[in-house]
C-alpha cells in the first residue's frame, strides 16, 4: 500500500522542537516539550483539553513566542517571530475556532494577507481575485470537492467551511498542515469526508500534525502519537495499521488513555432511576425564522440531551426558552403553568435555571467579585433584599460562601474578583449558583466544554443530583462522549428541527450520525 | 424657494460638507480596521490650529496645510499609542484626544498671539478658476469658487474608496477590523495595521480642520469646528461604514447648514439660534428614524491582544 | 425506567408562579438568611485581616493610582507653564495662594467643586452601566434653564420653591438625556455621538430662550432669566464668602449614590449590566429598561449640578453659565476611578485647577483654558493606566515565576507495546 512506503521509519524528520517551554502567568503551558515529526507522516498530538497541545502548535504556526526551545524545520534552526515566518516555511494551520472572517468571500480570505506584492502595488493595484478564484477551484477539485470561491465565507454550511480552511492553509504551498482539532465542530460524515481528505494529503506527501482529544480518530488515521499531560510530554508510541490481536489494540488504547488522564476511564454514572412527570412541554415553537417548529418534552428525573452540529438550532432553543427571543408561534409550559409570553426573570422564578454554554459571554462578569457574581443568580435582590432600598452584603456575602463550600469551590476569598478563580471554578460557581434557584428545569448548555476531568466530573455529578432528586435537566452538548456518559434521553437537531429521537439506552452513534448530518432525510427521498 | 436653490447654496453647501466628510472618511478607515475613533473632533481641532500656526509664520497657506497634515500624524500617533499599543479603552482614550485638542487650541491662542479666543487673520489657500468651465452660465461660478484642496478632497474619496475596497491593503485592514484573531491567524501584523489606520485618520481629521481654518476661513477660532468631527460619525453610521453612502450624508449635513445659514438671512422671524441647531436635530432625526440596527465592524472596540 | 404519574418529591416546590415569592434552594436560603451571626469556623480575627488587607490593598492602590496619575498630568503641564514663558516659582505660588491660601481661597476652591462634583457624579453613574455620558455639559444647561425658568415664574413659598426648582432641574436634565436613552435602547445609536449633538442643542436653546427676542429673558439683564426670590436661592454657608448650600446637596448625593450603587438591587442590576451587558441579559434584566434608567440618572445628576449653580452661585440663569463643566466631569469621574468617594477626591482635585487659575491668568498670563488640557492629560493618563498596571503586575508575576518548580514529567516511552507489525496482504 501507498501510504506504507511512504512512512518508513526512515523518512527524514520534517519537524523538530527541543525544549520549548511556555508559561502564561503562574500557568506553564508548555514544560520542555520533545517532538519529532516525520515527513509524509500523519502525526497525532493527544491529550485532554487544556494539556497544552494548541499553545505548542501556536509556537509552531509564529503565533507566540516560546520562552525556551528549540525549533528545527526541515533539520535547519529556525526563529518564527510571526505567522508570515511559519507559512514562509511551509507551515499551515487549521485553527480549533473557525479563522474564515464571515462577511468576507472565499477567494478574499484565501488571499488575505497571502500577497508578497510591493508597496505600491499593495495600495493601489486592483486585487486579482479572478485567478484566485480559478486557482481556488483547480486546488479543490484536485482535493476531490467543489467550493464557489465567491460565496460570502457566512453562507457555507460547516463541513464546507472546514474544507476552505484547508485550502487557506495549502494556499501558500504548505507542506506540513497542522490541524487543531478539525472535527470538533463538524458531523460524524463529514468528520468521515476529512479522514479521507487527510489521506489524499498525505498521499500528495504533506506532513500532517493532528491534534485531538478524541481516541478513535488518533487510533485510525495517525502513524505516530504524542501524548501530553499538564503541559509536558508523557508518552509516544507507534500506531500500528494492523494488530496481530484485538487484545492488542485495546491495550494500546487503554494505555493512551490512561497517559492522557492519568487515570483509568471515569466510571459511567448510573441512569435514571425513577421518571416523574412531565415539566417542560414545548409545543409547536418557532421563531418564525430558521427554527422549528419543534414539540418537545422533559420530565422530571430526566436529562434530555440536544445533540446536533454546532449551529443547528441550539443556541435558538436556550434563547426561545429562556425568552430572550420572542417565539413567533408555539407555546411553552413548565409544570402546568405557560410561560411563553413571561419575561426571562419570571421564567427564573417560575423554576428554571441557565448554564450559558459561553461562560464568559453569558455567565459572569469578569471585573465583579465572587460575590457579585454569585448574586447574579438573584438580579431582582429577593432574597437578600427586604426593600427595593436595601440590599443586604452580609446575606450575599453568606449566600455566596454557601455556594463555595456546597460545590467545592476553590476561591481565595468571596471579595475576590472571581477572574481569580481558574476556569473550573468558575463555572462549578456557575452551577452552584444556577442549583440554588431550585430550578424544576436546568438548561445546561455545554457545561463542561474547555474543563479539566476534575470539574467536569463535579459538573456532572451536579446535574445528576439534580436529576435524582427528581428536577430536569435538558443538556445541549456537542461531545457525544459527555451524552453517552449522563443522558437518558437523546433528541437531534437539524437544521433548526427535531430529525431524531432515542433512549441512550438504545442509541447507535451511525444513527445519531445520519440524523446529525441529514444523510438519512437523503436517502428516503 | 427659487432664492433658495441657487448655486451659490450648491457652493456654501460644498464648503461646510467637505469638513466633516474628511473626518468621516479618517472615522471609516479607523472604525474598518477595528478602533473606534470618537476623538476626531480634537484631531480636527488640532489640525485647524495648526495650520493657521504655520501660515502665520511661513505666510504660505500650502506650508500651513503641509502643517495640519503633520499634526494629524501625531494626534493619530498619540491615540494610536493609547489604544492599538497600550491598549487602552478606546473610547476614553478618544475623550482625551477631544479635550487635549479643544484646551490645547485655546490655551495656545493667548500665549502666541497675546489675544483671546480668535488669531489674526492669516493668508487663504487661493480658489482656483478652472479656465472653460468657469465661463459656463450658471455652474460657472462653482467652478471659480473652488481651490485645488477640494479637487484634492474628491479625489481623496475615490482614492479611499479604491485602497480599502479594491486593494490588498484594504482587505488587510478590513480584515483587522472584523475580526483581528482571524487577520492574526492569517499572518497579518494587526498591531501595525491598526496603528497606520489610526495615524491615517488622524491625517484627515487634521485635513478636515484645516479646511475649516484655512480654506473656508482664515483664521482659528477656540472651538470652530462645532462638533462636525461627531457629525461625521453620525455620518458614518448612516452610510454603514461605506464610502459612497457616507459622502452623500455628509453632502446632506452640508446642505442642512447652507440652508440653515440661508434661512437665517431670508426668514428673520425664525430664531437663528434654533436654526444653528438644524444639522444636529437632523442627525438626531436620521438616527431615530433609521431602519434597522446599524452594525459596524464586527471587532470594532476591542483591543486586540494575542491569546 | 418507567414513566408513572407519582407526585414530586417532596423536596423540589411546585414551579412558582407568584411575583414576590422567593425561589431559593431551601438549604443554601437557609444557610445565607441565618441570622447567626457567629462566624462558622471561629477563626474571627483571621478572616477579619484577611477582609482588611484586601480591602486596604485595593483602597491604598486606588489612591496610589490617583496620585500618580495627577503627579503625571501636572508634570506633562509643566512645558505649557514654561511656553507662557513665565517663572516657574511665581507661577507655583500663585497658583497654590489662588486654591488654598486663605480662608475665602478655600471657600472659592470649594464653589468651584460643587457643580464638578455632581456633574463628576453624574458621568459616573452612566459609566458604572458601561454608558459613556458625554451629553452632561448639555444636561447641566438645560436643567439649569428650567431651574432659573420655574424659580423666577412659580409663585409659591420660598422653601417649597427651592425644593421645586432643584427637582425640576433635575427632570429637565433627565429629559434631556431622554432622547439619547431611547435612540441608544431601541436604535442602538451610540451615546457618545447622541449625547454630544444634544448638547449643542441645549446650547441653542438656551441662547434661544434668553436671547433679547427669546421668551423667557429677564428685563433688566440680557442673555438671562429673571432673579429667582431671595428665599428660594440656596443660603450662604460660610459668611462673607460665596459658599453656599449647594456643597450640602452634593454631598448629599454622593451619599445617595454611593447607596444606591452597592446597597440596593437596582445598583446591583446597574453594575452587573456596565460589567457584562449579555451575562445581564442572561440573567433576565433588560437591557433597555437598564439602559434608559441609567441615562436618566446620570441626566438628573447633571441637571442638578446646573440648577444648584442657577440657585447657589448666580440667582438667576446666565447663558454662558457653565466654562465646560460638563467635560471636565469626564475627567472627574475617570480620576476617581468611577466610585462617588473618587469622585469627591478628583473633584477637589479640579476645583483647586479652575481657582488657582484666576490668579494665574491675573499674575502669571497663563490661559484659563490650560485646565482643559490638564483634565485631558487626566483622561489620557487613565486610559493608558490598564496598560501600566499590566506592566507592573508582569513584573511581579516573573518574581513569582522564578521560585516556582520547573520539573516536567519523566516521559513514558512505548515502543515496547507498540511495535510495528507486518503489512497485511
Amino acid at each position: 500500500m501507498k501510504t506504507r512506503a511512504s512512512r518508513p521509519d526512515t523518512a527524514p524528520v520534517a519537524i523538530q522542537l527541543t525544549g520549548v517551554s511556555k508559561h502564561f502567568g503562574p500557568v506553564k503551558a508548555n514544560r520542555s516539550i520533545d517532538l519529532s515529526v516525520r515527513q509524509g507522516s500523519i502525526h497525532g498530538l493527544l491529550g485532554e483539553n487544556g494539556a497544552g497541545k494548541s499553545t505548542l502548535m501556536k509556537i509552531l504556526f509564529g503565533m507566540m513566542r516560546p520562552d525556551a526551545g528549540r525549533i528545527e524545520i526541515g533539520g535547519e534552526d529556525v526563529t518564527l517571530r510571526s505567522v508570515a515566518d511559519a507559512l514562509a516555511h511551509g507551515i499551515g494551520m487549521v485553527q480549533q475556532h473557525f479563522s474564515l472572517i464571515g462577511k468576507l468571500t472565499v477567494a478574499e480570505n484565501l488571499i488575505l494577507g497571502r500577497a508578497n506584492s510591493g508597496f505600491a502595488a499593495r495600495w493601489l493595484q486592483k486585487l486579482d481575485l479572478e485567478s484566485a478564484g480559478r486557482r481556488a477551484e483547480e486546488l479543490s477539485e484536485r482535493l476531490g470537492f467543489g467550493i464557489d470561491p465567491f460565496a460570502r465565507c457566512d453562507t457555507l454550511s460547516v463541513g464546507a467551511r472546514q474544507k476552505v480552511e484547508i485550502l487557506k492553509a495549502l494556499w501558500g504551498g504548505a507542506t506540513t498542515l497542522v490541524l487543531d482539532e478539525p472535527t470538533a465542530a463538524l458531523s460524524p460524515p463529514d468528520a468521515e469526508e476529512l479522514y479521507a481528505l487527510l489521506k489524499t494529503l498525505q498521499q500528495d506527501g504533506t506532513t500532517i500534525v493532528l491534534i485531538s482529544h478524541k481516541l478513535p480518530e488518533i487510533m485510525r488515521l495517525c502513524d505516530r502519537v504524542t501524548v501530553l499531560r499538564d503541559g509536558a510530554v508523557v508518552g509516544e508510541a507507534e500506531i500500528p495499521r494492523a494488530y496481530n490481536a484485538p487484545a492488542e489494540k485495546q491495550a494500546l488504547e487503554a494505555q493512551l488513555v490512561r497517559l492522557m488522564i492519568g487515570r483509568n476511564r471515569p466510571e459511567v454514572p448510573s441512569r435514571s432511576s425513577h421518571i416523574w412527570p412531565t415539566v417542560l412541554s414545548v409545543r409547536n415553537l418557532s421563531d418564525g425564522e430558521r427554527f422549528g417548529p419543534i414539540d418537545l418534552d422533559v420530565c422530571g428525573g430526566e436529562i434530555l440531551a440536544v445533540v446536533g452540529v454546532e449551529g443547528n438550532g441550539q443556541g435558538q432553543l436556550i434563547e426561545l426558552l429562556m425568552g430572550l427571543k420572542k417565539a413567533a408561534s408555539g407555546s411553552i409550559t413548565l409544570e402546568e403553568a405557560n410561560i411563553t409570553r413571561k419575561t426571562t426573570l419570571q421564567r427564573f422564578q417560575c423554576g428554571m435555571a441557565h448554564i450559558p454554554e459561553d461562560r464568559h459571554g453569558l455567565a459572569v462578569a469578569d471585573r465583579m467579585s465572587v460575590i457579585d457574581n454569585a448574586s447574579i443568580a438573584f438580579v431582582d435582590g429577593a432574597p437578600f433584599a427586604p426593600t427595593p432600598f436595601w440590599l443586604s452584603r452580609q446575606k450575599r456575602a453568606r449566600f455566596a460562601a454557601g455556594v463555595i463550600r456546597r460545590y467545592r469551590v476553590r476561591a481565595a476569598s468571596v471579595e475576590a474578583p472571581v477572574t481569580s478563580l481558574s476556569g473550573g471554578n468558575q463555572q462549578k460557581l456557575v452551577v452552584g449558583r444556577e442549583l440554588a434557584r431550585a430550578p424544576r428545569l436546568m438548561i445546561a448548555a455545554q457545561p463542561t466544554r474547555g474543563l479539566d476531568i476534575g470539574s467536569a466530573a463535579a459538573v456532572h455529578e451536579a446535574l445528576i443530583g439534580l436529576r435524582d432528586r427528581g428536577g430536569a435537566v435538558l443538556l445541549l452538548s456537542l461531545d457525544l462522549t459527555e451524552v453517552f456518559s449522563i443522558a437518558d434521553r437523546i433528541v437531534v437537531f437539524r437544521q433548526g428541527r427535531i430529525v431524531g429521537e432515542t433512549s441512550t439506552a438504545d442509541a447507535d452513534l451511525d444513527r445519531i450520525g445520519s440524523w446529525m448530518s441529514g444523510i438519512d432525510e437523503e436517502t428516503q427521498k | 424657494m427659487s432664492s433658495l436653490l441657487t448655486i451659490s447654496l450648491v457652493i456654501s453647501a460644498l464648503h461646510l460638507a467637505l469638513p466633516i466628510l474628511m473626518p468621516m472618511l479618517g472615522g471609516l478607515i479607523s472604525e474598518r480596521s477595528g478602533v473606534l475613533n470618537i476623538g476626531l473632533e480634537g484631531m480636527m481641532l488640532i489640525g485647524a490650529f495648526s495650520a493657521v500656526l504655520v501660515t502665520y509664520f511661513t505666510g504660505d497657506p500650502w506650508l500651513g496645510l503641509i502643517g495640519a497634515l503633520a499634526s494629524g500624524v501625531f494626534s493619530g500617533s498619540a491615540l494610536a499609542l493609547m489604544t492599538v499599543t497600550l491598549r487602552g479603552d478606546q473610547v476614553v482614550s478618544c475623550a482625551a484626544i477631544n479635550l487635549i485638542g479643544a484646551g490645547l487650541t485655546a490655551a495656545l491662542i493667548p500665549v502666541i498671539w497675546g489675544v483671546d479666543g480668535l488669531t489674526p487673520s492669516v493668508e487663504k489657500i487661493p480658489v482656483v478658476r478652472v479656465p472653460l468651465l468657469a465661463d459656463l452660465p450658471n455652474v460657472g461660478r462653482l467652478f471659480s469658487s473652488l481651490s485645488l484642496v477640494d479637487y484634492a478632497c474628491f479625489a481623496l474619496v475615490f482614492l479611499v474608496w479604491w485602497v480599502m475596497f479594491r486593494t490588498d491593503a484594504g482587505l488587510r485592514i478590513r480584515a483587522c477590523g472584523e475580526s483581528a484573531e482571524s487577520a492574526d491567524a492569517a499572518g497579518i501584523a494587526v498591531v501595525r495595521t491598526r496603528f497606520f489606520a489610526v495615524v491615517a485618520s488622524g491625517v484627515f481629521g487634521a485635513l478636515g480642520g484645516a479646511y475649516l481654518s484655512i480654506v473656508t476661513l482664515d483664521m482659528f477660532q477656540a472651538s470652530m469646528t462645532q462638533g462636525r468631527g461627531f457629525l461625521a460619525l453620525a455620518a458614518l453610521v448612516f452610510g454603514k461604514w461605506r464610502v459612497w453612502p457616507g459622502a452623500l450624508a455628509c453632502i446632506a449635513f452640508g446642505f442642512a447648514d447652507a440652508i440653515a445659514l440661508r434661512a437665517q438671512i431670508l426668514w428673520r422671524d425664525i430664531p437663528h439660534e434654533l436654526l444653528i441647531a438644524l444639522p444636529y436635530v437632523l442627525a438626531l432625526l436620521a438616527l431615530a428614524t433609521f431602519v434597522g440596527r446599524a452594525s459596524g465592524p464586527a471587532d470594532a472596540g476591542k483591543p486586540f491582544k494575542r491569546a | 425506567m418507567t414513566r408513572d404519574a407519582m407526585t414530586a418529591p417532596p423536596s423540589i416546590k411546585k414551579a412558582a408562579t407568584g411575583k414576590r415569592q422567593v425561589r431559593m434552594d431551601p438549604e443554601v436560603m437557609a444557610d445565607a438568611l441565618a441570622n447567626d451571626t457567629r462566624q462558622p469556623n471561629g477563626e474571627f480575627v483571621p478572616r477579619l485581616v484577611a477582609r482588611f488587607h484586601t480591602m486596604s490593598g485595593s483602597v491604598g492602590g486606588q489612591v496610589l493610582t490617583f496620585m500618580l496619575t495627577i503627579a503625571a498630568a501636572l508634570v506633562a503641564s509643566v512645558p505649557l507653564i514654561w511656553l507662557a514663558g513665565s517663572d516657574f516659582w511665581l507661577t507655583t505660588t500663585a497658583f497654590f495662594g489662588g486654591a488654598l491660601g486663605s480662608g475665602p481661597a478655600i471657600a472659592e476652591t470649594l464653589v468651584q467643586m460643587i457643580p464638578l462634583l455632581i456633574a463628576g457624579l453624574a458621568v459616573a453613574v452612566a459609566f458604572h452601566a458601561s454608558l459613556f455620558n458625554i451629553g452632561v455639559e448639555g444636561q447641566l444647561l438645560f436643567g439649569g434653564l428650567v431651574a432659573g425658568v420655574v424659580g423666577a415664574s412659580l409663585d409659591i413659598p420660598p422653601a417649597l420653591l427651592m425644593i421645586v426648582c432643584l427637582l425640576a432641574g433635575m427632570i429637565g436634565g433627565a429629559l434631556f438625556a431622554l432622547i439619547p436613552a431611547l435612540l441608544k435602547a431601541y436604535r442602538g445609536a451610540h451615546e457618545v455621538v447622541t449625547t454630544i449633538m444634544m448638547n449643542f442643542v441645549a446650547v441653542a436653546v438656551a441662547e434661544f430662550a434668553v436671547a433679547p427676542t427669546g421668551p423667557f429673558v429677564a428685563a433688566d439683564q440680557p442673555s438671562a432669566t429673571d432673579r429667582v426670590p431671595e428665599g428660594a436661592q440656596l443660603p450662604i454657608i460660610w459668611e462673607g464668602t460665596r459658599l453656599h448650600a449647594g456643597l450640602l446637596v452634593a454631598l448629599a448625593a454622593v451619599a445617595i449614590a454611593t447607596w444606591v450603587l452597592y446597597r440596593t438591587p437596582a445598583g446591583f442590576r446597574l453594575r452587573l449590566m456596565g460589567a457584562n451587558q449579555n451575562a445581564a441579559r442572561a440573567s433576565g434584566i433588560s437591557i433597555e429598561r437598564q439602559t434608559i434608567i441609567a441615562l436618566l440618572a446620570s441626566g438628573a445628576l447633571g441637571g442638578l449640578a446646573g440648577a444648584v449653580q442657577v440657585l447657589g452661585l448666580y440667582g438667576r440663569f446666565y447663558a454662558g453659565f457653565s466654562p465646560g463643566y460638563g467635560f471636565d466631569a469626564i475627567a472627574v469621574a475617570l480620576l476617581g476611578a468611577l466610585s462617588p468617594i473618587g469622585v469627591v477626591a478628583a473633584s477637589f482635585f479640579f476645583a483647586v485647577l479652575h481657582a488657582g487659575s484666576v490668579p494665574l491668568q491675573a499674575i502669571a498670563g497663563i490661559s484659563r483654558e490650560f485646565v482643559g488640557v490638564v483634565s485631558g492629560l487626566v483622561v489620557a493618563f487613565v486610559a493608558a493606566q490598564p496598560a501600566v498596571m499590566r506592566l507592573v503586575s508582569n513584573m511581579r508575576q516573573k518574581v513569582v515565576d522564578d521560585t516556582l518548580p520547573n520539573d516536567p514529567p519523566e516521559p513514558q516511552y512505548m515502543s515496547e507495546i507498540a511495535t510495528s507489525p507486518e503489512e497485511p496482504s
